[in-house]
């Protein structure tokens, strides 16, 4: 009796025909794909995207090249030199991010002890050209300047948690 | 006047391809001049409004037995080298039977012109469907010879498929059947386990 | 226009003739390549949206701002065309490059005996379903030759897969194809629509059109089913579509193709066979031009009259059908698929055959009004 079932069960299809009513159920549940240049997740403050290194308000460079970032990252991406600087700080004079080496865990972040290194929101970018996945000391710089609004109130959003 | 043309078209054709089966030297080549050779004669035919043996031979020399012996060329690694050796020794046989077989060709030509009708009286066919007409004689007249042709290539079948049956009684082979046949209740089995506090 | 005339005149009746034929024979390509553009395109979308997403969505007909995305296809076409066509160094190049023409051109030919309606065939060709078979048969060639040609083995995997897969199917279809013969009494694929219009339902309507009652389907549906899954099979499509593989044979017999030749080799013949399986099974069990409530409504309403357009309407059934399995089923393991061919479809056939031949013998359904 059972093989009997058993026959008729696939003799007439019953799996597939039972697939085929889940799949065209779903063809009319509301799409939710998001129309991604036009359309953009909501995205956290805490986003890890590109790095930029940051200022004081009154344009001091905030990173004292103590190399604890360097020290902390995981995949060997940031080189950095430092010397004494005209004014006797001690300042970095290269600090380089490889942008492919990076796997943006955030740690150099975590390690600066004064929020010079930081990874913003910004995760649409491309590079064209060899040799522009290496981010410098001016980069970085010239990106924490541009996005000094955002950062500042990102991490102030972050503060309470932390 | 565009019959002619056309029966000379595929006729050259045909020679050609003929020629490219015994002349290449690459097996796969050989079996596609093949191919071309059996589309020429069928075109051959369906000149002669024979459509439905025209489409038949397309049917099955072209569409399964020429594919099946692409398959097995492709699957075995012919060595040509090895396969002239032997040409020496054959080609004398060889030219014997492909002069037998031009004699026969230019006898059969020889008498048509002549006059002399060799095949029986060929019946105009009925215009549209030779089909209906090849079908209907095939089932009275010939139904015999026919369903023993049948019989015949049935016992063939079954002859090739036992002697290239084998029973390895070792061989871990999986049953379908059982496959399919699994239900969820054979595989997983939900068992009430009680709660246990650590002392 | 009257040096038109003078011209067309001129002609004569044999040229008229053949230059008719010609412009319908380049009408029906020009149908059945822009069909394979758009069922391109609507397999993405159907597929998209059975996956909850919407697929192609954004390159526009002329920029227009309606029917986004329906220029896919043909933006897709250009970038192949424009693509270089990469021969590898170690195949046999000449055959390389004839193995797309070969695959494509049973895929076109195959259209002229296709009635699209009463009085709309480029062949009235009697043994239609004949050639139907005979030509279907070659499709295989283009495929075998593709993956031999390309000299890689993959290719050539996908090609042996594929050469045994269609020679096993194709006893499956030609034995569906066999009950409808049964049914029609006719090679003619005209005469079969035209035998599907009456009397099937003969005990409900006897001797009247009986509309979507007195098709084939009604007595042959399990020939229906073989033939429909048959023809996925023949033409490679998922979940048959092992000849592909991309999963373990990478793709299977189109691994070295690239650009125009892929475009021509893969694409346009597989896509055109969907169609032409699709239209097949709707001239075959669906009763092709005619309306399905024929003889339930009067006869002068457009609903009831047959036209081009309900064969179109059946068309879409099919080939929406081969893009819902798609989505819905797992692809077959290759054993798996050689089992089904073999040991449960031609069974099925033979049997269904069988109980053809006593509903002939006791005259009953479609067979009441023979003889």
């Amino acid at each position: 009796m059972r093989a009997l079932r058993q026959f008729a069960k696939t003799l007439f299809l019953g799996e597939l025909l039972q697939g085929l009513a889940l799949t065209f159920r779903y063809m009319w549940k509301p799409k939710f794909t998001v129309h991604y240049p036009e359309e953009k997740t909501p995205q956290s403050v805490r986003y890890r995207g590109l790095h930029a290194l940051r200022r004081y308000p009154n344009g001091e460079e905030r990173c004292i090249a103590c190399k604890l970032c360097e020290a902390v990252c995981p995949a060997l991406a940031i080189t950095i030199e430092s010397d004494v600087s005209a004014d006797g700080t001690r300042r970095t004079t290269r600090y380089d991010i490889d942008l492919f080496k990076c796997i943006y865990c955030g740690f150099c972040e975590e390690a600066c002890p004064v929020d010079a290194i930081v990874e913003t929101r910004i995760h649409e970018y491309h590079m064209e050209n060899r040799g522009e996945n290496i981010m410098n000391k001016d980069k970085l710089l010239a990106i924490g300047e541009r996005y000094e609004s955002m950062i500042a109130a990102d991490k102030l959003a972050d503060a309470p948690y932390r | 006047m565009l019959t002619t043309i056309l029966f000379y078209v595929f006729s050259a054709v045909l020679v050609g391809a003929a020629l490219g089966v015994v002349l290449s030297r690459n097996p796969v080549h050989a079996a596609l001049c093949l191919v071309l050779a059996f589309f020429n004669s069928a075109a051959l035919w369906l000149l002669l409004e024979a459509e439905f043996l025209g489409i038949v031979l397309v049917l099955v020399y072209v569409g399964a037995v020429m594919v099946l012996f692409l398959f097995v060329v492709m699957m075995l690694d012919i060595n040509v080298a090895q396969l002239r050796e032997g040409f020496t020794r054959y080609a004398p046989l060889g030219a014997m039977v492909a002069l037998l077989m031009i004699g026969e060709i230019v006898y059969a030509v020889w008498f048509r012109q002549l006059g002399v009708n060799l095949a029986g009286s060929a019946p105009a066919l009925a215009p549209g469907s030779n089909t209906a007409a090849l079908g209907e004689l095939l089932y009275s007249k010939y139904m015999l010879p026919s369903e023993l042709a049948s019989v015949v290539l049935l016992v063939a079948i079954v002859a090739a498929i036992v002697l290239t049956l084998r029973r390895r009684p070792n061989l871990k082979q999986q049953d379908i059947n059982a496959q399919v046949a699994v239900r969820s209740i054979d595989r997983v089995r939900i068992m009430k386990v009680d709660s246990v506090t650590r002392s | 226009m009257n040096t038109l005339i003078h011209w067309w005149n001129l002609l004569g009746a044999d040229g008229q003739h053949l230059v008719v034929m010609t412009a319908q024979i380049v009408a029906v390509m020009m149908s059945v390549i822009v069909s394979v553009a758009m069922m391109t395109y609507a397999e993405r979308k159907v597929i998209g949206f059975i996956q909850v997403r919407i697929g192609p969505n954004q390159v526009r007909i002329f920029g227009l701002p309606f029917l986004k995305g329906l220029a896919q296809p043909f933006a897709d076409v250009i970038k192949l065309l424009l693509k270089e066509v990469i021969v590898p160094a170690e195949s046999d190049k000449f055959l390389f490059l004839l193995a797309p023409l070969i695959a494509l051109v049973p895929a076109l030919a195959t259209w002229a005996v296709v009635p699209f309606s009463p009085d709309f065939v480029l062949a009235k060709l009697d043994a239609g379903l004949l050639y139907i078979l005979a030509l279907t048969s070659l499709g295989v060639y283009g495929i075998i030759l593709a993956g031999w040609a390309a000299n890689s083995k993959y290719a050539l995997l996908g090609a042996m897969r594929s050469a045994a897969q269609i020679v096993a199917y194709e006893i499956a279809m030609g034995f569906a194809l066999v009950g409808v013969l049964m049914a029609a009494g006719s090679l003619n694929l005209t005469e079969i629509v035209r035998a599907q219009s009456h009397g099937y339902a003969s005990y409900v309507y006897p001797w009247q059109a009986a509309g979507f009652l007195s098709w084939n389907w009604f007595w042959l549906f399990p020939l229906m089913v073989v033939y429909f899954i048959a023809g996925i099979a023949e033409t490679n499509r998922a979940p048959f579509d092992v000849a592909e593989g991309e999963s373990e044979i990478v793709a299977g017999f189109h691994v070295e193709y690239s650009g125009a030749t892929f475009a021509t080799l893969f694409a346009l013949p597989e896509y055109a066979n969907m169609i032409l399986v699709a239209t097949l099974a709707s001239v075959l069990f669906l009763g092709g031009w005619q309306s399905p409530f024929e003889g339930y409504l009067a006869a002068d309403l457009p609903l009831a009259s047959p036209s081009f357009l309900w064969l179109f309407l059946k068309i879409l059934c099919f080939l929406f059908c081969f893009l819902w399995f798609r989505a819905t089923f797992p692809r077959y393991r290759y054993d798996q698929i050689m089992r089904l061919g073999w040991k449960v479809f031609i069974p099925i056939t033979l049997i269904w055959i069988g109980v053809e031949c006593v509903m002939v013998w006791f005259k009953v359904g479609p067979w009441a009004r023979v003889l």
